[in-house]
């Protein structure tokens, strides 16, 4: 697999498809059969009133060339949907076999400090997971790994490896052994996710700046036992090329069978019990 | 560090890392391969143009010095050490003479109104070279001035971008030694040198260590009123600090415009400055 860590420029789709297409060759020369690309690759993410000028409705010429580069390889994108009832989503499209596979729209959008997605976009309703020929897959969009029923569906889902895509800003500078305060929070959740849902876990982050907000990569691959298996250390444009295996899963899944000894019917008594009380 | 307790102490080599990126992509994708700006002697503005150096290379910085005929001379002497020291050509424009043209008609100006004119005559020139040389300006004004309100409007806080804006003048002391700014522009009082004898501290009427502290818990640690008499401050100096930030915040917005339309400049017509860039 690869992690296409890019740096995509605002609302100019075709520049960025051409950027996209250019590392679809390159994962596929370096003989990987799925690229990961990250939240909104297509469109850059501060769009503000742009964002209703660049949606795209699933029948887009656009996502029709990417389905096509898709026949050797598998292609993950994110970008602006707009759906047939015109609502705008943020989006992540899973392209395979020159068809679209699977959409999942972004359920937490997040409304607060420099962030202003409820104001643009409609919220998701479902994390759904899906079957590609590699294996099963679940879809998170950034602030969605955050909260943690977002991952559980996937979980019962028995999935293989939950694909984390985010715009995520780097923050914090204080004295910290080199690294970014927003970049320690992400490992740790990601780590976190990892070994609570004992999938792999691989995070596509993007780089660059959209006036004077900076997005810190750092792209990674956390095994099913928490353990960060392969990272990008660098703040730069840069891919990651990973080879995951079914076996992690079942080692860690032996060690700890987490998903064995679930009582989801427990949350869906006390969920229950929430609802009736409110 | 000791997480629990906030601190303004940087990873130096990280924000060096992250402005000089910064700078190369913000200055670049918008098509401009050069940058000026005035460059005062003091740690500002040597900060900023270090920066820039690393970024762009120094041959696409121009440094320029604007003295008025009553600058402390140590001023210019100083900027033109910092030049030299980081290898950036550096331009001479004296403001005497285009300010004293309208001062000299302004029998009743005061200090105040006199340092907002030299402050605006220096913007006018940067404005002017960047359109002779094809440039940008870039701003130096760091994050305590900004909340302070210690600066002219349109006058030295005036730029197409500005790097240091996010940073305390503490946290500039600690870029300047890790970017190995002259010592003597590091150890010098603050200044704006707008008039003889001029000091920052003696303007403002208390020491950047206390207001920059405060300043931190106040507005990125989120603390209340109480919550920072608990930290050691008197209530008086968080009031009256507070009272300045609240007061000067037009310093720190565009111009407001009355809405008449559907859609207004700034209110819901939004989009980046890197729109399509």
């Amino acid at each position: 697999m690869t992690l296409a860590q890019i740096n995509p420029t605002l609302g100019d789709l075709e520049r960025n498809f051409v950027l996209h297409s250019a590392e679809i060759e390159a994962a596929k020369r370096a003989g990987s059969r799925v690229v990961l690309f990250p939240e909104l690759s297509l469109s850059g993410y501060f769009l503000k009133d742009q964002t209703s000028e660049i949606a795209l409705r699933l029948d887009a010429p656009i996502l029709g060339r990417f389905a096509a580069l898709s026949r050797d390889i598998s292609i993950a994108i994110g970008f602006v949907e707009r759906s047939s009832e015109g609502r705008l989503y943020n989006s992540m499209a899973f392209f395979e076999d020159g068809a679209l596979l699977h959409v999942h729209r972004k359920v937490h959008l997040v409304t607060y400090g420099m962030f202003d997605e409820q104001r643009e976009f409609a919220a998701g309703e479902r994390f759904a997971s899906f079957t590609s020929k590699f294996g099963r897959f679940g879809f998170l969009i950034c602030e969605d790994l955050w909260h943690v029923s977002s991952a559980y569906p996937y979980f019962l889902d028995d999935v293989d490896a939950l694909l984390v895509h985010s715009c995520a800003p780097g923050r914090g500078v204080a004295e910290d052994g080199g690294e970014l305060g927003s970049q320690r929070v992400w490992q740790t959740l990601l780590a976190a996710q990892a070994l609570t849902t004992q999938t792999w876990v691989l995070w596509t982050n993007r780089v660059g700046w959209e006036d004077g907000i900076f997005f810190s990569g750092g792209s990674r691959v956390i095994d099913p036992s928490g353990r960060t298996h392969a990272e990008l250390k660098g703040l730069e444009s840069d891919r990651l090329q990973v080879q995951i295996s079914s076996r992690e899963l079942e080692r860690a899944r032996l060690m700890t069978p987490l998903r064995r000894d679930a009582k989801p019917w427990l949350l869906e008594q006390s969920l229950f019990r929430h609802r009736t009380k409110n | 560090m000791d997480r629990a307790r906030p601190s303004l102490a940087i990873d130096a080599a990280l924000v060096e890392r992250l402005l000089v990126q910064f700078l190369r992509e913000e200055v670049t994708h918008v098509g401009f391969g050069k940058v000026v700006l005035g460059v005062s002697g003091g740690i500002d503005s040597a900060v900023v143009a270090s920066l820039a150096a690393r970024a762009l290379g120094p041959a696409n910085v121009i440094g320029v010095l604007l003295p008025y005929r009553e600058s402390n001379p140590q001023s210019e002497a100083h900027g033109k050490l910092l030049c030299e020291s980081i290898g950036v050509p550096h331009a001479r424009v004296d403001i005497s003479e285009m300010a004293d043209a309208y001062i000299s008609r302004e029998p009743t100006m005061d200090r105040t109104r006199r340092g907002n004119v030299l402050a605006r005559c220096r913007m006018i020139v940067l404005y002017d070279r960047a359109a002779a040389e094809r440039a940008l300006v870039l701003g130096t004004s760091n994050k305590t001035e900004l909340l302070l309100g210690y600066t002219t409007q349109f006058g030295d806080s005036a730029s197409a971008l500005n790097p240091i804006g996010d940073l305390y003048k503490n946290q500039l002391y600690q870029l300047a030694r890790h970017l190995k700014i002259p010592e003597a522009l590091v150890t010098k009082a603050p200044s704006a040198d707008l008039f003889e004898g001029q000091t920052d501290e003696a303007d403002l009427g208390f020491t950047y260590e206390a207001v920059d502290r405060l300043l931190f818990l106040l507005v990125d640690e989120r603390y209340s009123e109480d919550d920072l008499a608990a930290a050691g401050f008197e209530r008086e100096f968080v009031r009256k600090i507070v009272a300045r930030i609240s007061a000067t915040q037009f310093k720190r917005v565009p111009p407001i415009i009355a809405k008449l339309s559907q859609r207004t400049v700034n209110q819901d017509f939004r989009y980046l400055r890197d729109w399509g860039r």
